[in-house]
Order: structure tokens, then C-alpha cells, then sequence
């Protein structure tokens, strides 16, 4: 037989073979969902034992979107690495350069100015809940409903287009520059984001009334995909996963960075560990983004967006971790510096490389469409777990 | 020659003012031109029923649906039957070629024959069986046969699963179905007047049902009031557990487990291309007619205008020849006007938008093929209001309404709803609808019994 998985491990390899030659009395039918597949938001490759619809184990193959973005550091200097890291969780490209950009800070020992923070907290909330949009849409879409989509689709494209005017781009914005932003906020800023947050309010309210209390949609979130307090924090589950199951960790809170310990809101835990407290705790983040934005339009003071920072970024000798919190989860950077222009190395601890480790705890002994629904509830984004 | 030409026009006109189906008055010539018309009403109705499902379902998600081809996208299922002709048939090497070749005519053989005994009219069906509503619920559920063969011969996991899904579903929601419809056929049974069980036989005091389509329809004239509303909410329930039933039976939203894109990238037919999966499609287009002409012709009337209570006497034949009865006169007249008013407000939302379209020379073409298409509809619309068309079109014009309608609420709910899950899927159909079906069924036996039971236990009359 010619084989179209030779790239697949050996052990793969004899496993699937053993099964064809005893097709009719396997209990197991192994099935490939991926790489492309419209379910698995990417091309994650899931291989799937299944016994009749039952799914008795199951293996991820990542690694069809690797990209190196973390060996490129190596051969970049500190202000040219930043666009890549807007290539990684691609939905959340502010999230990931905010990151970036401070931990190369904290490297310098210098510290954006408070407008430029201030600017940075909006802009970042506003991208949490771009990508809560865009996860909620193909979440749903996943498990059948198709109409929520184009709701949050129309709302999203509200926040993408406050990203346009502000920085000329929509996805991979490269927002902000190590030290500060580069630009100014364009006229009426402030004013089109407050108009956004009354005008989104409301939508959110619609999106809650399609799903919340639907019977169907109770029935596919309850009690699938439960993943226990002690296993999450075991398998280092972070972000909304994480505190669905009951687990009040948030970096805004937790460990403060940019000035988030300036604003007055909660963190949202849910109880079961669940499909549907995942897509509780998401919708009420979104509700706590709504409040950190109002707050920071309202405080946000005049002054100097760019902080004193050599032309040449040449940090001193030394390393450092700082992880802030992503839409998905804990985002860190660790930057290994030999005091030249260039990082030595940088690791990246992406959430939903992380996230995805716990897909089989929780999948199994459910059933296929659970997968589907799993996999939808993690919210990976393959750019972010390939790298 | 001219004898045989004489001949052949009696033939012809033998059947005309006869108050049986051309299939029950064996009249060969009209039953062919039945056929023809039925099959293409219906190609017709699949490609309307493409356009106004994406139409429908992009405006309920804030979006505009096709608007390229054609004025408001039109002409888009035509294109798009163009492309899936001229796109390349694939046979997967590994594929049964045989069985999976002859899987989708199975299929669109077993959807489209059951057309044969819906009656759009008292004389406007192809042929009347006297095991009408058996051949109906027997020949759609050969489907799955064609369904199970589609997935097992593409030799392909995921094929493999949507088909077993779907025969696991089909074949355990045809039971609730198959009670749905017995309470029924009870129904038919009340009301003295022998429409036959084993014939649409001649009139008998002693009652005793019937299973042929008509005469179930005549049965909810003769009672003067729908099914849905017999033995209230006793129909009601029965055309509930009907209604679900059938969008399981169909494979489509919140049911359509079998195709479900998110897990099984296209369920059975993820292996055909082209014309082969567009056999497919017509398939799942026309089987959603056809249970849906199910549950009108059972529960809502089949041709029957609203309010049938207060319909004039049976006229076995139809008003085709005879005049309005003045007695049941008035609003006999005013519901005769409804096939004529829908076609004219159609073609009035084309004028309207005729008016709105942009007005640059390159929409040019598009204005004027919209205002063409008004423009016949009015026609057809101006000429549903001379009395002799508009008294034979009536009945098919309600038909069709009721259909319609429920081909609106598929639409609706694809909209609307996530999908069940495989194990869900069952619960419902297994622990929810098979038990109210079978304590439906005793209590409309009971009821069917003794109708006096039911006078009682209501306080008031006999419906």
C-alpha cells in the first residue's frame, strides 16, 4: 500500500497497519482529523482511536506551521524581532507585542511612559475581546450554530477598524515599539472607543441570548471537556481554561504589569471546569474588558508616548521572564541577552501550545463531536503552538 | 389515419371532468403529463428553494447572500448547476466503483418517487394508492440504503461514519414517525363515511379509515377541521413528534449529525464530486419536499384553504367544471383571490427593487432582468384571477403554501440551532418522541373509539 503518513512516527506507523489487517474485528478505527480539517482551527493534525463514535485515546501532531520565529530572534535585532512575535497568536497580534515589548523594557530597565500605557491597556483589552469574538464565532460554528459567527464578525471588524486607523494595520498590527508606541493616537481616538464600548455593550447581550439558555447548545458545553482544578494547574493550563475550572489566576492581577493594578475589575471564575463555564468565564471577561477600557479612556493622561531609548537597543548581559496575560493565557518571554544588538535566544511560552496538551485529558472517553467541541473551547491559534 | 387521430383525442379527452387522478382513471397520456409536470415543478422548486435558502439564511445573519449573478444572485443556483457539471467526476482508486456509482441514483430514485401519490389537489396527484401514505414513508426511507452504500463504498473513514450516523438516525426516528402517522390514519376512521381502506371505495356507514393520501385529505374536509387541531391538543402533539421527525429523517439542522462539517468535513458524500454530488443535493432538496408534503397532507389539510370547517359541501369534483357553490359562497371567493395576491405582491418586492437597484450603466442588464422577472410574476399573478384557471389552481396553490412554510422553518432552524450530539440524537428520538408517540397513539385510539369520550371529558361538543 502506498502510504500517504510516512511523515507520521514509526510507532504510528505499525499501529494503523496492525489495525487494516484486522479491519472487520478491530474495536478501534483510527481516524486522522487534520491538518486540514475545518474543525481543528488550523492545521492541527488529531489522531483519533475511536471505538465506534467513543474516543478511546487520541495523539496531536503539531508542527505544520512551524516557523522558527524563535530561532529568527537569533538573527534579528531587538527592534526588528518585534513584527514576527505579531505572527504567532495572529488574532491577538497587540496581546503578543505588548509582551514583547516589555519584557525587552524590563531588559533595559526602562519604562514606557504612563500615555503610552494607558494606550497600551486600551488597545491590548480591545484586542482581548477581538479575540474572544473571533474564538466565541468559530466555537459555535464548531458545534452547529452557524449565525453567531457573523454576529461577532460584524462587531469585530468595529475594534479592527479602530486598529487600522490607529496603526495602518488590522491583524498583525505591531502596535507598539520597545520604549513606548510610536505613534501618537490619532484624532477622536477616545471618542470612536467609547463609542465602540456603547455600541458592543449591547451585541454582547445578543450573542449571550443566541446561546446561553439554548437547550442544544446546554446540552453539547455541560459536563464536556471537564478538566479538574488539580489537573489543570498539573498540566500548566492557563487563562480562561484555567479559571473555568475554579482557579482565580490572572497575570493582570497576579503579577501587575503595564499599569493594570491602576484599574478596578474582577476575574471571573466558573466552578465545573467545563465546556460551558469556559464560555461563561469568556463572556464575562468580555463584560470586565468593557470596564478596563471605559476606566482607561476616562483616566488617560496627556504627555510623551515614547520613552527615552537608545537608537540602538543593546541590552546589558543578564536574562529575563515576563509573561503577561494573553486572551488565551499566560504569554511569557524568556530573553537571554550577551549584551549585543541581537538576543541570544528568546523562549516563548505560548498558551495554547500549552493549553493543547490538555486536549486528551479532556477528551477522553467522549465522543467525536466533543472533540470538535474541545478543541473549540482550548481556543488555540496553530501560529502561536507551531511558532 | 384520421380515425386513429380521432381516436386518440377521445383518448385524450376521456380523462378530462374526471373526478380520479389520471393514475386511478388509467389514463396513460394525462399520467405522463402529470409526471412531467410534477418532476419539473420540483427541479424547479430545488433551485428556487437553493436561492431563497441562502438568501434567507444570509439575511438572518446580517449579511446579503448571493448578489452577483444575476439581480439579487438570481441566477446563482444556475451557475452554480453549470459548475458542478462541468467539474470533474472523481471515483476515489480505492472507491467500490460500482456501488459507488449507482449510490446516488438509489437515492435521488427513492426522494423523488414518493412524488408519485402527494396530492397537490382532490385530481392533481399522479395516481392515488389506496396504501398511499405506506408507499410514502416506505420508498423515502430506501434513502438510507442508497446513504449507507454512498459511505461505504467510498472506502473512507469519514464517509464511513456519516453513513452509519445517518442510518442509525433515519432508521430510529421513522419509528416515532410511523406513530405519528398511525394516530392519524385512527383519525381517518371517525365520521361516517367509508373512504376505504383498501379502496377509494364507495360511500359506508360503518367507518374505516383510509391510508390513501386523498383520502386522508378528504377525511379533514368531511370533518371540517385539520388534523392539528383534532382531539386538541391530542393532533397538535402527533404533528410535533411529525414535524422533528422529519428534520432527523431529512439530515439537516439540528440533525444533520450525517454531514456535519465540523466533524466529519461532509459526512457521506465527502468523497463524490460534480454531478454526483449534486445528485446528492437534489436528493436532500427533494426529501425535504416530500415530508414535508408528508405532514401537510396529514395534518394541516394538504389542499384544503384555511378554515375548512366553513367550506361549502364536498365537491368530489373538483370546482374545475362546476361554479362556486353561492352557499358556502363569500369566503370561498376571497381565499380563490390568495394565489393571485401572492404572485402580484412578488412581483410588486421585484418592482420595489427594481426602483432601488444602483443606477450605473453596468447594472443595466441586471435592472432589466429584474423587472423582467416582476413582470412575469405579475403575469402569472394577473392570470390566477380568471375564475377558470384561478378555481384549478387553488388547490395547488395552498398545497404548495403550506409546503413552503415548512420549508421556511428548515431555513429557520439551521439558523437558529448548534447540533445535537450523536448520543443526544438518540435520546431524543429513542426516550422522548417514541414514548409520547406510543401513549399518543393509545389515546387517540381510545378517543377514536369513543368519540363520546372525549365530548365528555372536554365539556363540550364533538369537534
Amino acid at each position: 500500500m502506498t502510504d500517504p503518513t510516512s511523515l507520521s512516527p514509526p510507532s504510528l506507523e505499525t499501529h494503523v497497519e496492525a489495525h487494516d489487517k484486522t479491519f472487520l474485528d478491530a474495536n478501534e478505527l483510527v481516524i486522522n482529523m487534520g491538518p486540514q480539517h475545518p474543525a481543528t482551527h488550523g492545521v492541527l493534525r488529531v489522531i483519533l482511536r475511536l471505538d465506534g463514535e467513543k474516543v478511546m485515546g487520541l495523539e496531536c501532531v503539531i508542527g505544520y506551521l512551524h516557523r522558527g520565529v524563535e530561532k529568527i530572534a537569533e538573527h534579528r535585532t531587538y527592534a526588528m524581532f518585534n513584527p514576527y512575535v505579531d505572527r504567532m497568536d495572529y488574532v491577538a497580534a497587540v496581546s503578543n507585542g505588548l509582551g514583547y515589548c516589555e519584557a525587552v523594557e524590563k531588559l533595559l530597565n526602562v519604562e514606557a511612559p504612563p500615555r503610552a500605557q494607558y494606550v497600551r491597556v486600551i488597545l491590548t483589552e480591545l484586542n482581548r475581546m477581538a479575540s474572544h469574538q473571533l474564538w466565541l464565532g468559530t466555537h459555535a460554528l464548531d458545534i452547529g450554530a452557524i449565525t453567531p459567527l457573523f454576529y461577532t464578525f460584524r462587531d469585530r471588524e468595529e475594534i479592527l477598524k479602530i486598529f487600522e486607523k490607529y496603526c495602518g494595520a488590522r491583524l498583525t498590527t505591531h502596535a507598539f515599539r520597545i520604549g513606548g508606541l510610536q505613534y501618537e493616537t490619532y484624532e477622536g481616538f477616545e471618542k470612536e472607543v467609547r463609542t465602540f464600548v456603547n455600541f458592543v455593550r449591547p451585541k454582547i447581550d445578543e450573542y449571550e441570548e443566541l446561546l446561553t439558555t439554548n437547550r442544544i447548545w446546554l446540552e453539547r458545553t455541560k459536563g464536556v471537556g471537564v478538566i479538574s482544578a488539580k489537573d489543570a494547574i498539573a498540566l500548566g493550563v492557563t487563562g480562561p481554561v484555567l479559571r473555568a475550572s475554579g482557579v482565580k489566576w490572572d497575570i493582570r492581577k497576579a503579577q501587575p504589569y503595564a499599569n493594570y493594578k491602576n484599574f478596578d475589575f474582577d476575574i471571573p471564575t466558573g466552578e465545573n471546569g467545563d465546556t460551558y463555564d469556559r464560555y461563561i468565564v469568556r463572556m464575562a471577561e468580555f463584560r470586565q474588558s468593557l470596564r478596563i477600557i471605559e476606566q482607561a479612556v476616562e483616566g488617560i493622561p496627556e504627555g510623551p508616548v515614547m520613552a527615552k531609548v537608545p537608537k540602538v537597543i543593546k541590552p546589558p548581559v543578564g536574562e529575563i521572564y515576563h509573561s503577561i496575560e494573553a486572551p488565551k493565557g499566560e504569554l511569557g518571554y524568556f530573553i537571554v541577552s550577551d549584551g549585543s544588538t541581537q538576543p541570544y535566544r528568546i523562549r516563548v511560552r505560548p498558551p495554547s501550545f500549552v493549553n493543547l496538551q490538555a486536549l486528551d485529558v479532556m477528551c477522553r472517553g467522549a465522543m467525536v463531536a466533543d472533540v470538535i467541541a474541545v478543541i473549540g473551547t482550548l481556543d488555540i491559534v496553530l501560529g502561536e503552538v507551531d511558532r | 389515419m384520421g380515425a386513429l387521430m380521432k381516436e386518440l383525442l377521445l383518448y385524450i379527452q376521456s380523462y378530462l371532468g374526471s373526478d380520479k387522478t389520471p393514475g386511478g382513471a388509467g389514463n396513460i397520456f394525462w399520467a405522463t403529463v402529470y409526471i412531467l409536470l410534477v418532476f419539473g415543478g420540483l427541479s424547479v422548486a430545488v433551485i428556487a428553494m437553493n436561492w431563497l435558502e441562502r438568501k434567507i439564511l444570509a439575511h438572518m445573519q446580517v449579511r446579503l447572500g448571493p448578489m452577483r449573478v444575476g439581480p439579487h444572485g438570481l441566477l446563482q443556483p444556475i451557475a452554480d448547476a453549470i459548475k458542478l457539471l462541468l467539474k470533474e467526476d472523481i471515483i476515489p482508486a480505492e472507491a467500490d466503483k460500482v456501488v459507488f456509482w449507482i449510490a446516488p441514483f438509489i437515492v435521488v430514485l427513492a426522494a423523488f418517487t414518493v412524488f408519485v401519490v402527494v396530492p397537490f389537489g382532490p385530481t392533481h396527484a399522479i395516481t392515488d394508492m389506496n396504501i398511499g401514505i405506506l408507499f410514502m414513508l416506505g420508498v423515502s426511507s430506501l434513502s438510507v440504503l442508497g446513504i449507507v452504500t454512498a459511505g461505504w463504498a467510498s472506502n473512507s473513514h469519514y464517509p464511513l461514519i456519516g453513513a452509519l450516523r445517518s442510518s442509525a438516525q433515519m432508521v430510529s426516528y421513522e419509528v416515532a414517525m410511523g406513530l405519528a402517522v398511525l394516530s392519524v390514519i385512527l383519525l381517518t376512521s371517525l365520521h361516517g363515511v367509508d373512504l376505504g381502506l383498501y379502496g377509494t371505495g364507495a360511500s359506508n356507514p360503518q367507518a374505516s379509515g383510509t391510508l390513501s393520501m386523498i383520502g386522508i385529505v378528504q377525511a379533514q374536509q368531511e370533518q371540517g377541521v385539520w388534523f392539528v387541531f383534532k382531539f386538541f391538543p391530542l393532533g397538535l402533539i402527533g404533528f410535533f413528534i411529525f414535524a422533528i421527525a422529519m428534520v432527523a429523517e431529512t439530515n439537516r439542522a439540528p440533525f444533520d449529525l450525517p454531514e456535519a462539517e465540523s466533524e466529519l468535513t461532509a459526512g457521506f458524500h465527502t468523497e463524490y464530486s460534480g454531478f454526483r454530488w449534486s445528485l446528492f443535493f437534489l436528493a436532500e432538496y427533494s426529501a425535504m419536499i416530500a415530508v414535508s408534503s408528508i405532514a401537510v397532507t396529514l395534518w394541516l389539510g394538504g389542499w384544503l384553504r384555511p378554515f375548512p370547517a366553513l367550506h361549502g359541501p364536498i365537491i368530489t369534483i373538483p370546482h374545475l367544471w362546476t361554479p362556486v357553490d353561492p352557499a358556502a359562497g363569500a369566503l370561498d371567493f376571497v381565499f380563490a383571490l390568495f394565489p393571485g395576491l401572492t404572485f402580484l405582491f412578488f412581483a410588486a418586492i421585484c418592482f420595489f427593487n427594481t426602483a432601488r437597484m444602483p443606477k450605473h450603466p453596468l447594472f443595466k442588464i441586471q435592472t432589466m432582468g429584474l423587472a423582467g422577472f416582476g413582470a412575469v410574476l405579475g403575469l402569472i399573478g394577473l392570470l390566477m384571477f380568471i375564475p377558470a384557471v384561478r378555481d384549478r389552481v387553488g388547490d395547488i396553490f395552498w398545497f404548495s403554501a403550506k409546503v413552503a412554510a415548512f420549508m421556511y422553518l428548515y431555513i429557520w432552524y439551521r439558523g437558529t440551532f448548534p447540533r445535537y450530539r450523536f448520543d443526544q440524537l438518540m435520546k431524543v428520538g429513542w426516550k422522548v418522541l417514541l414514548p409520547t408517540g406510543l401513549g399518543l397513539l393509545i389515546l387517540t385510539a381510545v378517543f377514536a373509539m369513543h368519540s363520546e369520550l372525549w365530548a365528555q371529558f372536554t365539556g363540550a361538543g364533538h369537534p
